[in-house]
């Protein structure tokens, strides 16, 4: 392992400084992402005949592989993060539409009857009803779409260098050392795994109610058609 | 209207459709690739997935690999086993496959398990062997599941499969570094383009074949 963490000097970072400008790179677009599901999604919850189409689009948008949607992209956003950032936000918005639309309706129809007969407004119901009962489905999708993130967004490093982590990559190759290439992947792979870690450990501080020795929410019908939806 | 000029300049290019850099030769190496990821996935993501699924041991197991195996950046894979194997076809299909047996794993186990389990005890009462209740009674219910997931890996490994160029093998993904090199903008549309396409063409057959292979019975319920 020697000289693992020393950083070749033309990627102008440090060790520290890549894994935060990877997980900038790859978490902002989640987060982009998922501000642009919500509205999306409880679209398709009001309006059932949008569902259809809305994942048809997606569906084919999820299709088109990361590097051509960066390529296409360049010409636009020129050879910058910007141009990694909007596919990864794009596929994000892909896995959490169908999170967010199966969590909301798997809120049974008694509970909704209940809580408008407390006198909740839709608002309210949707805000403190609808949303926390579907936070484990809408968990499992962030899960996904941040550890897919995390994992494309080294391919930026073949659109002129913007792939953070990933840019050890091109230099393991260039300089002939591969312990950068398994520092790369190590730390991505690392990476990932805390992040996953985190979101698990989100859901379980955001979902009290859940019994926590059953991993598995108790509906996992979600969480399957999720996985049908990833590409 | 960019991008669309760039793609019609070159697929209206003549020198592009024969040789040895013609569409036709890359999409055919493209092709060969996916089909080779993809068997060598599915030879070991649905057996393991099958039994695991009809006894319903091992799912933390396997969820626990599935969640590794994703967090495998496959580029930076496919960069690492370059620099230690070198040159060849090995060192790209150790991350597609790598990429590709999580979805087929995971959809396989999780659609063994959602099967009803009345028509399995049937069965069981009915006297038929394990073997035959796992072909005959689960198979085809979990099928339409079990295909989604060999569809998601097929189209992960199309999209993948793109940066064996970089390491200098040949592929659909050879006009996009290539013209990314060269400053040939022409070129990276037209292999992206050409890569998205064969990806939409990948879902369409998984559609047919899940319109063909799955039982109407099961499609009505589903």
């Amino acid at each position: 392992m020697n000289g693992f963490f020393d950083i070749p000097s033309d990627l102008q970072n440090s060790y520290p400084g890549l894994i935060g400008l990877h997980l900038r790179e790859s978490l902002l677009p989640v987060l982009v992402g998922l501000l642009a599901a919500l509205p999306i999604a409880q679209l398709c919850v009001r309006f059932r005949w949008l569902y259809p189409p809305v994942l048809g689009v997606t569906t084919v948008l999820y299709a088109i592989p990361s590097l051509a949607l960066f390529v296409v992209l360049i010409d636009y956003t020129g050879q910058s993060e910007i141009t990694v950032m909007i596919p990864l936000a794009v596929y994000s918005l892909v896995v959490l539409v169908p999170a967010i639309v199966d969590g909301v309706r798997s809120v049974p129809q008694e509970t909704l009857a209940a809580a408008t007969a407390m006198g909740f407004g839709p608002v309210r119901r949707y805000v403190q009803v609808q949303l926390p009962i579907a936070v484990p489905a809408i968990l499992a999708g962030l899960r996904v779409a941040c550890v897919s993130s995390i994992s494309l967004a080294s391919v930026g490093a073949l659109i002129g260098n913007q792939g953070a982590l990933g840019n050890l990559l091109a230099d393991a190759m260039f300089y002939h050392r591969p312990v950068l290439a398994v520092n790369s992947v190590v730390t991505t792979a690392a990476l990932a795994i805390v992040v996953d870690a985190v979101l698990v450990l989100v859901r379980v501080l955001l979902t009290p109610w859940m019994p926590r020795s059953t991993r598995r929410t108790p509906k996992a019908a979600p969480a399957a058609a999720l996985e049908d939806a990833v590409r | 209207m960019n991008v669309l000029s760039f793609v019609n300049a070159f697929f209206s290019d003549a020198a592009h459709w024969h040789g040895y850099d013609g569409i036709p030769h890359r999409l055919l190496e493209h092709v060969q690739y996916t089909l080779a990821a993809l068997a060598v996935a599915a030879a070991v993501g649905l057996p393991v997935g099958l039994i695991t699924g009809h006894t319903g041991r091992g799912g933390n197991a396997l969820a626990f690999i599935a969640t590794a195996a994703r967090a495998l950046p496959s580029f930076g894979l496919l960069v690492l086993m370059f620099v230690i194997i070198g040159l060849g076809l090995l060192p790209v299909m150790i991350p597609l496959v790598v990429l590709a047996v999580p979805p087929i794993l995971v959809t396989t186990y999780e659609a063994m398990r959602s099967v009803d389990p009345s028509p399995v005890d049937a069965a069981r009462g009915m006297g038929m062997a394990e073997s035959r209740i796992l072909f005959q009674v689960e198979l085809p219910v979990a099928l339409p599941l079990i295909l989604s997931g060999l569809r998601s890996a097929a189209i992960q490994i199309v999209s993948t499969a793109t940066i064996a160029a970089y390491v200098s093998l040949g592929g659909l993904g050879r006009y996009i570094v290539d013209g990314l090199y060269q400053r040939n903008y022409e070129k990276v549309v037209g292999g992206a383009t050409l890569v998205a396409v064969l990806a939409l063409v990948t879902l369409t057959l998984f559609w047919a074949v899940n319109r063909i292979a799955v039982s109407p019975g099961v499609r009505r319920s589903a």
